[in-house]
């Protein structure tokens, strides 16, 4: 680990000052991916700015038909949030199933979202169910938010503050985890509601992506036969120690399927 | 009381789970130094120059070395192995021209803090011509140095007549089986701590274990020190696992630096170099040949393998090698047997002994092979067992090979038993019913079942010196180590067994060279077997002694008298065991009543078993789950059960990760692609299922006081070959499994082939 400055500030408004007056500074939430990374010494901050003590970045709340989540929302939290439960069940399951009970004890759906971990569950969320996310200076569609591998729409000084979902008549999530390590190998989250019916696909290529063929079956048919005889193309995703690409175009399909069987 | 057979709670527990342990990185030394290691990240290749300049010029930063500052000390040398022709093949401490694997030490940076030390490793450049690596055992030889190629030796063993069983036979199996690269993986990762004792004028080396004393000679001959001007000292260790303990070049550098510059050196080492650095293990390909005849018993067993010995050839890491052939055959007849193993050089971290070395590998190729038996010839698997078996009145069995230098001998055995206990205890039919009627609703799901034998016990000795206060409390001093297994609890049980005292009244000192004058340390499974039988013997010695002065004390006969609750009783009358201590410790002029004893063998003792595992696999995912895993080992008999059932799940739990988790996986290039726990995957609670331990006292060695055989192997053996047999069953003969680990991907390849 290098040497860095620490801040932590209360507000939002001055972490962002925080980040702005240094290009060198990050943002750190739960720390599961950023504190193992300094400790390899893979990246090099010249300072922390810790979002632990920002209020507003806290809390689950429903608005009318959405719920609000803040990015300092610890997984834990939301798996375990009855309001969460009774508005999109889905996303209480994803929390619960991230990684271990010491990842979601300190991980947040901010930091993860932020970070944009081809293999992490939250993005799928956020894409599959059409969120909206609130930053300190503006709102992106989950369309417009996740760019590639590790990268994001959000600007070097501007912060994820909360997550809009706008609640689904039907979600399902399904996954295959990496064996051990549980990161995802290949997820769908599907859903029907007001942003129609979505399929993002996560774990299986450089960025979680939507799944169109997936999408206009469902539209046409919401039964797990539908997408059973879709096959996800191989060329663009993933091919690790753990899996071939082609495995985890298998993958897709798979989880398609079960995330619909889970809809219900 | 906590005598033998007893599962009284762990002596060495209290200051762990207060958390006052001293593990290495607990040592701290006024006005230490911290060392930190460059690292190749090339491997294989020449170095053509080493920049140090920006390093020197850090803060903090005391001292640069490169391999030519310590040209003049040789490469680490072998402990226990008896193969000739190896020496080439050692490693230097730091890289001496080449490279050969990534992870190698081809620099060290000193300084006042970790931080200033590694932050100047980083400005340490090596310029490193690249040379084309050698990344399987199985491929064609590449060149070693000028003149060496990189095969560094063959193992053969043999027995019987091959020839004549390959004619007699009425069918041959051909099979090839691959393991993948494995390592034990401690808690604690490894560390040492060198320091220069200026008033006593000897250098220390804290963070010593598994080999203290044997380490003590090597590190003093490297260094050029007369032995006694060297002690090494055992604290806490975090899991050993054959791993660990053994001379590493950190150990030697610390050492080294900390007598140059008379000040003292500590290496804490991080989890990402302990995935580069420690040993590796397992990574064989087998070859085997083997002539059955028309009821499926094997009459000859023919087997060439090829072991990836990583980029030098460690302290003892033949020795898998010879274990692999001299345990191939396990618990079955097989009248022929030739084995030869080839010890390949490669581009990857050298290579040497994991828990069950050559036992897992040669267990799952030879298990594989009864399975392939089966299947074929349509016997049941688990009748295939019973017919091969060596029976009971065989015992004890001349397997006719050797291994660790001592002849194979089964001292005491009843695999056939074994076998019907288990069954039994599983209820077998029943088991198997239920597992096809899930089957039959569309499941997939099945049952392995391998038997193993182990070895445990290694001589050729242990020394113990037993003292008894007159407080009565009993100190027992062993050349032993302890890496964590619970060796203070169990010599101190076989101890109070003997002089009727509470186990809590022993202490037991371990692994301190300046204690004891030799020692053997802790590795296959041999303490409990030589330590707990010098044990005893140093205490049957005080206890002829005590019984004859406390006869006098008590007026009474002294064959009437009984040692019991820490008192010496003849009847109603009773004198305190530390009382009569004293009264014979007078006599010889000193504080406490000491013996010392010596058990010395010749020959290890075999412990055997049997694993059994229920494997599910989802149909679309081919994702598994252990969901049953039982292990039924006969361990002759046992001190603290508890220990024994501690080392089984322990074991099995390795035993499954290196089934369907852990491997070290390369690129062509030679960058090892494993070097985290994201990527090398350990199990975890969430994988390893309760473990049913079955733990049988039928075969006590007839070959120790005690009758005891080690347990600290047995856990892991079979567990590959059972898995995998498991697997097999699940898909019901549509794959067949020949290569570990098994993870999802790679068996929906077999099966959609």
């Amino acid at each position: 680990m290098y040497d860095f400055d620490y801040h932590k500030p209360t507000t939002v408004a001055d972490a962002v000052a925080l980040l702005a007056a240094d290009p060198d500074a990050k943002a750190v939430s739960g720390g599961h991916t950023l504190i193992p990374a300094l400790k390899h010494r893979l990246n090099k901050p010249t300072s922390l700015v810790d979002l632990s003590g920002i209020a507003e970045m806290r809390g689950i709340r429903r608005e009318g038909n959405a719920l609000i989540i803040g990015a300092f929302t610890r997984h834990a939290e939301v798996a375990s949030s009855e309001v969460v439960q009774a508005a999109i069940p889905v996303l209480s399951f994803m929390a619960a199933h991230i990684g271990d009970n010491q990842v979601r004890n300190r991980g947040t759906i901010g930091g993860s979202v932020s970070n944009n971990d081809p293999a992490a569950d939250y993005p799928a969320a956020v894409l599959g169910l059409g969120a909206i996310v609130h930053t300190s200076s503006r709102k992106i569609p989950a369309d417009e938010f996740f760019l590639g591998m590790f990268t994001t729409a959000l600007e070097p000084d501007e912060l994820l503050v909360a997550i809009e979902f706008p609640i689904p008549e039907k979600a399902g999530y399904a996954k295959m985890k990496n064996p051990a390590s549980r990161y995802v190998m290949a997820g769908a989250l599907v859903s029907k509601g007001p942003a129609g019916v979505r399929v993002a696909i996560n774990g299986a290529a450089s960025c979680v992506f939507r799944q169109a063929e997936m999408e206009a079956a469902l539209a046409a048919n919401w039964s797990p036969e539908a997408v059973a005889g879709i096959q996800q193309p191989a060329d663009d995703l993933n091919s690790d120690i753990h899996g071939s690409a082609e495995y985890r175009a298998h993958l897709v399909t798979v989880m398609a399927k079960r995330a619909v069987v889970n809809a219900g | 009381m906590g005598g033998i057979g007893r599962s009284v709670t762990r002596l060495e527990d209290p200051p762990l789970l207060r958390g006052q342990g001293r593990f290495a990185a607990d040592i701290r030394f006024p006005g230490e130094l911290h060392m930190r290691v460059v690292r190749s990240p090339i491997a294989h290749g020449r170095i053509e120059q080493i920049d140090i300049a920006d390093a020197l010029d850090c803060p903090g930063v005391v001292a640069v070395w490169t391999g030519a500052d310590v040209a003049e000390i040789p490469p680490i040398d072998f402990r226990q192995m008896r193969i000739p022709g190896l020496g080439d093949y050692r490693q230097p401490i730091l890289a001496q021209g080449m490279v050969r694997y990534v992870g190698e030490p081809v620099a060290l940076v000193i300084a006042e803090t970790p931080y200033q030390a590694e932050d100047a490793a980083e400005l340490v450049f090596a310029d490193i011509e690249e040379l084309e690596p050698v990344m399987t055992a199985v491929q064609p030889l590449g060149e070693f140095a000028p003149g060496l190629t990189t095969e560094a030796g063959v193992v053969r063993k043999s027995y019987g007549d091959l020839a004549a069983a390959f004619e007699a036979a009425a069918h041959v199996f051909e099979l090839e089986f691959a393991i993948g690269r494995h390592t034990g993986v401690p808690m604690e990762t490894r560390g040492a701590i060198g320091f220069w004792n200026a008033e006593q004028e000897r250098l220390e080396m804290h963070g010593a274990s598994k080999v203290p004393h044997a380490n003590r000679l090597a590190i003093a001959k490297m260094l050029d020190l007369p032995p006694e001007q060297l002690h090494l000292f055992e604290g806490h260790v975090g899991g050993g696992f054959g791993i660990r303990g053994e001379v590493y070049p950190e150990d030697v550098l610390v050492c080294l630096a900390a007598l140059r510059l008379r000040r003292p050196v500590k290496w804490i080492e991080d989890r990402k170099e302990h995935l580069l650095a420690a040993n590796h293990s397992r990574d064989q390909h087998h070859r085997i040949r083997a002539a059955v005849d028309a009821q499926g018993v094997v009459l000859g067993l023919e087997d060439e393998f090829f072991v990836d010995q990583g980029g030098y050839v460690r302290t003892h890491a033949s020795t898998v090698t010879d274990l692999t052939a001299g345990m191939l055959p396990g618990p079955y007849h097989i009248p022929a047997f030739a084995a030869a193993g080839h010890i390949r050089l490669t581009n990857k971290t050298p290579a040497g002994t994991y828990r069950a070395p050559g036992r897992y590998e040669g267990t799952f190729v030879r298990e594989r092979l009864m399975d392939a038996i089966a299947d074929r010839l349509g016997i049941d698997r688990v009748e295939i067992r019973r017919r091969n078996l060596i029976p009971a009145e065989a015992i004890p069995f001349k397997r006719g090979l050797d291994a660790l230098g001592t002849e194979v001998v089964y001292d005491a055995a009843d695999f056939a038993g074994l076998l019907a206990k288990l069954e039994a205890s599983v209820d077998l039919p029943a088991l198997r019913e239920s597992l096809a009627a899930r089957r039959a609703a569309g499941e997939q799901v099945g049952l392995g079942l391998a038997y193993f034998v182990e070895k445990s016990g290694l001589g050729p000795f242990d020394d113990v010196i037993l003292s008894i206060a007159a407080t009565g409390r009993v100190e027992i001093v062993t050349g032993a180590a302890s890496v964590g297994q619970g060796v203070e609890t169990v010599m101190a049980q076989v101890a109070a067994s003997v002089l009727g005292v509470a186990h809590t009244d022993c202490t037991v000192v371990h692994g301190q060279t300046d204690r004891i004058a030799r020692g053997m340390g802790a590795f296959a499974s041999r303490v409990t077997v030589m330590t707990g039988a010098a044990v005893s013997m140093a205490a049957e010695t005080l206890k002829d002694r005590l019984r004859a002065r406390a006869a006098l004390l008590l007026q009474a006969d002294a064959t009437g008298l009984v040692f019991e609750g820490g008192l010496i009783r003849a009847g109603e009358a009773s004198v305190p065991l530390g009382e009569a201590a004293a009264a014979c410790a007078a006599e010889d002029g000193t504080p406490l009543l000491t013996a010392e004893a010596s058990f010395t063998t010749d020959h290890m003792t075999y412990p055997y078993g049997v694993h059994l595992a229920v494997l599910r696999v989802d149909a679309e995912t081919f994702g598994m789950v252990v969901e049953r895993f039982v292990v039924a080992f006969d361990v002759g008999r046992s001190v603290n059960p508890m220990l024994v059932e501690g080392q089984i799940h322990g074991g099995a739990a390795q035993g499954i990760g290196g089934a369907l988790f852990e491997e070290f996986i390369y690129s062509a290039d030679g960058q090892p692609l494993s070097a985290s726990f994201a990527d090398y995957l350990l199990p975890t609670l969430n994988e390893v299922p309760m473990v049913e331990a079955l733990v049988l006292e039928d075969a006590p060695s007839p070959i120790n006081p005690l009758g005891v055989k080690g347990a600290g192997e047995g856990g892991i053996t079979a567990a590959g070959a059972a898995i995998a047999a498991a697997v097999e069953d699940a898909l019901q003969g549509r794959v067949s499994i020949t290569r570990l680990p098994i993870t999802p991907g790679r068996l929906r390849i077999l099966h959609l082939n």
